[in-house]
């Protein structure tokens, strides 16, 4: 059984969207961050670590999701998993942010 | 490093040109590193690039040890999908861990 993203094959999976878009605050920083967690000197999250965590968001919510939504997913996910932050912080952390007029979106 | 491991494999199990079939039914659940439309599929051996760790354990924080030697696997297009309507030439060159492989 492949997972969600193993789809080489798909039958009617149609055309890969190739369009490009300017990045987002947030996206840049989902990327600085989770670069600054897998770089040697740190080595808190393993490029594979992060394969494994994208590839087991469930498929429904992992098809609605951009790229650097699964990748936020993915870096919450390992964060917990390593007791590094739990999911009340974050929370707590996101909801006073939005209390300050930043879009923080919940999931 | 001089000193071998013992974790570190001592040869490769194949050479370029051996035929190899990729596993279909891998003991190996969750995260892994070939595709599904692979398994099951005869390739023939490309190259070999040399033997890393285990991204399969390293996925969920494991050593990686044993080191697994990688392979480039050369496939026929024409026998990885029913109705390929391309050149009966056509090849996919894909990177395979050892534990992937047996004769072909």
């Amino acid at each position: 059984m492949t997972r969600v993203h193993d789809r080489g094959g798909w039958p009617g999976a149609g055309p890969i969207d190739r369009s490009e878009h300017e990045l987002a605050w947030w996206e840049k920083r989902t990327d600085a961050l989770m670069r600054l967690l897998w770089t040697p000197e740190r080595r808190i999250i393993k490029v594979d670590e992060m394969r494994r965590a994208i590839e087991s968001i469930e498929p429904a919510k992992y098809e609605k999701c951009t790229y650097y939504e699964r990748w936020l997913i993915a870096l919450e996910t390992l964060l917990i998993e390593k007791g590094i932050l739990t999911r009340a912080e974050i929370d707590r952390k996101a909801e006073e942010l939005g209390a300050r007029g930043g879009k923080v979106q919940a999931r | 490093m001089a000193r071998r491991r013992s974790s570190e494999p001592v040869a490769a199990k194949f050479k370029p040109g051996d035929r190899v079939r990729v596993m279909a039914n891998p003991a190996v659940r969750g995260h892994v590193r070939t595709p599904g439309y692979l398994q099951g599929k005869i390739g023939s051996v490309e190259g070999i690039h040399g033997a890393f760790r285990n991204p399969e354990s390293l996925a969920y924080g494991g050593d990686g040890l044993p080191k697994q030697f990688l392979y480039l696997v050369r496939f026929d297009q024409v026998r990885l999908w029913e109705k390929y309507g391309g050149s009966s030439q056509d090849r996919l060159l894909v990177d395979i861990y050892e534990h992937w492989l047996e004769p072909g």
